[in-house]
């Protein structure tokens, strides 16, 4: 075969292989639902009316829409955060600490300080975000000086974080009263509605932005350029005169920037007062949105939306069909293990075509 | 010994993308015998050997074992059938005790439990009837690499193989360790029921210890020879397809200033382990330095510390006269350096970027591709088109990942991306080390016109042939010393081996009257 017709042939396959990226995420949810139809029927469940439910209850008006954005906002953030640390070569499981820092910044922002509304706004994201960055910012620097294993180091600081919040929820920032929590956050400080009537706020929009931003910056900035060379080979990085510690501090930090966003919007966009425990392990659900959506953002966005709808979803099918919500999980891991098991498919594939082309 | 062959393959045939490994190449090995499989670099003697130890499915062909068509889906069907290998790189894990690696991944008499004791024996059994003598409980990462290697022949001949396979097993080894390994093969075939098959592309060796020759070149197998009935200019003429003392025509250097200085430099290895001790050497604009030695006696660690990868212990590296000792390659950056790493792979590319994004590694910080920390994918597209179309770069566009390419094209994309910004310095390592030999010759060829342009080179490779055709001057490094620095018209390869192994140039005696061998560089003003 000559170069020219080979050459042509791998162009075809580069094709190809773009269509089949974008294809396997969505192939591993429609697998997910199959295999949980069995578990359903297993239950005594007509799988078609629990779908059913759980799709009406994701979107089956705006309210329930609305419901299902809500709940992926802070998907979105924490997605985008673990993406941005993976594309550098770190695992940030801390993305859930980082959110419960993120928040409390936001909330002791929010309630302590008495500042104008767009200012005030402004200056508690400003703070969840740089809470967030400090709890990333910890095992990156731990990782880039002292060659601490961040996957530990993140695990083990979530709790520290969890019972950080757990602290001022029950004692500095606690609300004169029965209940443990904390004062609500000022009007000022609120994340003001989409318009009016509608429980969708400002933070969609913001949430998009980082979006935007994550693209543009891993893909046509020089930092992004760096980020993505050390988390693809971290000895060529080196070779190539980067200095990969400090570039992997830098993506954990920004990670953890964006980690914090997530618990500071959820704060100052939907639950306005902190409680304990008041994340329902968003931080970790943001690893599989990030897997999930194959660690391009717009992967993540249809991810946190999939997962969204899901945890939405949920309680509507509960009340039609009498199954637990622990059917959800089973969903969502399905739908995990089946992009992997799909990514050494598309690998094989991709063999295939090689020898095709040979 | 009987009539039939221990191992016939036939008309194998082996492709991959964009490269016919190997054309119905037959083989076919005795009972009792060292059979060399000869053939330089890329010539597909790996290829073959990895079909017949089921790594690979060849495309055509067969294979017979003792004349029963066999097909090896996999090692472990290889090892069940008694076929063993031993590959370049050990498959040792380092913490673990010598008997703990035999018998990793065997089932053992106690059902989940290990057996050490009944293991310890029968390795003690194995070493003493074959003399590979090794301590069962030494931890594996405290040996040398040459006691390591007798750890992977236990490892073949405790799970049963008759049939040895040994890849290249000399390239790592010290002329006393070769030695010992040779004694080793010849106990190992004494009885004539096993066989062993030699890969190497070292005429010398496979002289000294092969019963036959098999010779492969560009995947085809050429000749297969009685070794007693030939020779190594004959050997060396089917092996690389023509007279080999083809010498590159080259004008005669015009060496301008020092641009490399090293002085006593110490430089330890990953294990801590001083690998270069205390080396000195100079390089000139408009030179190549040709740093001769076999494999692993500090040119890698020596070559890490000149670009900034390893922070040596002691001594100094200059560039142009500025110490640069402890800068790493980011701040090298400025100096205008060329490393092409022995490990192109690994550290030389991203195999994921593009080819656009491999291109501008080491400039993407500066115009015209980016401007205020943003990447200008116009100029970085426009650039990578010109130096694939310079470098005569194999592949479909510059959007292409690294990884799809093959070997040859891919160390086209790392000269491509060094030698465009005009280096004043270039390190260049093993850079034909795996490549075919049209690619290698291209690779050469690069290196003299950078040295016209008046560069100064460091070539650092094991291939002595290499080291010939393009040096200047040579300098050879033993154990991380240098044991002397010579003129290739003032050397003989014999001497240059001496040299290779420990041998210092002062102790050698009246070299230059010995030469037997024609003048390796007949230099000729052809400007």
């Amino acid at each position: 075969m000559s170069t020219q017709v080979r050459a042509a042939g791998m162009v075809r396959m580069v094709r190809w292989e773009r269509w089949l990226h974008l294809l396997l995420p969505v192939l591993a949810i429609l697998a997910s639902f199959l295999v949980g139809s069995l578990f359903l029927w297993a239950l005594g469940v007509d799988p078609v009316t629990a779908y059913s439910a759980l799709v009406k209850g994701a979107f089956g008006n705006s309210r329930l829409a609305t419901t299902t954005v809500l709940k992926s906002i802070p998907l979105i953030f924490a997605g985008l955060a673990v993406t941005l640390a993976y594309r550098g070569g770190v695992f940030n499981i801390g993305a859930e600490g980082q959110l419960y820092l993120g928040a409390l910044f936001a909330v002791w922002a929010g309630t302590r300080l008495d500042l104008p509304f767009p200012g005030h706004l402004l200056v508690a994201l400003a703070l969840g975000i740089l809470g967030g960055m400090i709890w990333g910012a910890i095992p990156g620097y731990l990782k880039a000086t002292r060659d601490m294993n961040e996957i530990i180091v993140t695990i083990l600081m979530n709790y520290i974080a969890i019972f950080t919040v757990s602290y001022f929820v029950h004692g500095p920032l606690k609300e004169e009263g029965w209940n443990t929590q904390t004062d609500a956050v000022a009007e000022t400080a609120r994340l003001p509605a989409l318009w009016a009537g509608t429980r969708l706020h400002y933070g969609v929009v913001l949430a998009l932005l980082c979006l935007v931003l994550v693209y543009v910056l891993l893909f046509h900035t020089t930092l992004g350029y760096r980020i993505r060379m050390v988390g693809a080979n971290i000895h060529g990085a080196r070779y190539a005169g980067i200095k990969t510690t400090w570039i992997m501090a830098l993506a954990m930090a920004l990670s953890g920037g964006l980690a914090g966003l997530a618990g500071a919007v959820e704060l100052l966009g939907v639950q306005y007062r902190l409680i304990d425990n008041f994340s329902p392990g968003w931080g970790f659900d943001a690893i599989a949105v990030a897997l999930v959506g194959r660690l391009n953002p717009i992967g993540v966005l249809i991810a946190a939306l999939f997962f969204g709808a899901l945890r939405n979803g949920a309680n509507s099918m509960q009340t039609a069909v009498r199954v637990d919500v622990v059917v959800i999980y089973i969903l969502q891991g399905l739908a995990i293990v089946f992009l992997i098991a799909g990514s050494s498919v598309d690998n094989r594939i991709r063999r295939w075509l090689d020898a095709w082309q040979a | 010994m009987g009539e039939t062959p221990f191992l016939r393959m036939e008309g194998i045939t082996k492709t991959f993308p964009g490269v016919v490994a190997n054309d119905r190449v037959n083989l076919e090995v005795r009972h009792g015998e060292i059979h060399a499989l000869l053939g330089e670099n890329g010539a597909g003697k790996s290829t073959l050997m990895n079909v017949l130890y089921g790594l690979y499915q060849p495309n055509r062909g067969r294979i017979l074992l003792e004349g029963r068509p066999v097909t090896i889906h996999s090692p472990e069907e290889a090892i069940r059938r008694g076929i063993g290998m031993v590959h370049q790189h050990f498959m040792l894990v380092p913490p673990l005790s010598v008997t703990e690696n035999v018998i990793l991944g065997l089932p053992g008499a106690r059902g989940i439990l290990l057996d050490r004791d009944q293991a310890r024996q029968r390795i003690q059994e194995i070493s003493h009837s074959y003399g590979l003598e090794v301590d069962p409980d030494a931890p594996v990462g405290a040996l040398s690499v040459g006691v390591q290697q007798r750890v992977e022949i236990i490892k073949a001949l405790y799970r049963g193989a008759r049939l040895l396979i040994l890849d290249e097993p000399t390239a790592v080894l010290t002329p006393q360790e070769i030695q010992g390994l040779f004694a080793v093969m010849r106990r190992l075939v004494a009885d004539g029921h096993n066989a062993i098959v030699f890969i190497s592309h070292k005429l010398d060796e496979v002289m000294a210890i092969s019963d036959r020759v098999t010779v492969l070149r560009n995947g085809r197998d050429v000749a297969t020879l009685e070794t007693r009935e030939t020779n190594k200019a004959e050997l060396a003429r089917l092996m690389v397809g023509r007279e080999v003392l083809f010498r590159i025509e080259k004008p005669p250097a015009q060496p301008g200033p020092v641009v490399l200085e090293i002085q006593d430099l110490v430089v330890r290895d990953d294990r801590g382990v001083p690998a270069v001790r205390g080396l000195s050497l100079q390089v000139r604009q408009g030179e190549i330095l040709g740093l001769a030695g076999v494999d692993g006696n500090g040119q890698r660690e020596l070559a890490e510390a000149i670009a900034g990868l390893r922070i040596p212990e002691a001594g100094s590296i200059r560039i142009h006269g500025q110490d640069v000792t402890r800068l790493d390659a980011g701040d090298l950056l400025r100096f205008n350096l060329a490393y092409i790493p022995e490990d192109r792979q690994r550290e030389g590319l991203v195999l994921d970027f593009t080819l656009s994004e491999n291109f501008v590694a080491k400039r993407f910080r500066h115009p015209p591709f980016s401007a205020r920390g943003f990447l200008r994918r116009p100029a970085i597209l426009a650039f990578a088109r010109r130096l694939i179309r310079r470098f005569d770069v194999r592949a479909p566009g510059p959007e292409v990942e690294a990884r799809k390419l093959s070997g040859g094209n891919q160390q086209k994309v790392v000269l491509a991306r060094e030698l465009s910004q005009e280096p004043d310095l270039i390190i260049s390592a093993q850079a034909t080390r795996g490549l075919d030999v049209g690619a290698a010759e291209f690779v050469e060829q690069q290196m003299l016109a950078q040295r016209a342009r008046g560069a100064a080179v460091l070539y650092i490779s094991s291939e002595l042939e290499e080291i010939f055709n393009l040096s200047d001057r040579i300098a050879v490094i033993h154990r991380g010393e240098i044991m002397g620095v010579v003129r290739p018209d003032q050397v003989t390869p014999e001497e240059l081996g001496l040299m290779m192994a420990g041998i210092r140039r002062d102790d050698l005696s009246g070299s230059a009257a010995l030469a037997q061998v024609p003048d390796p560089t007949q230099e000729e003003a052809s400007s």
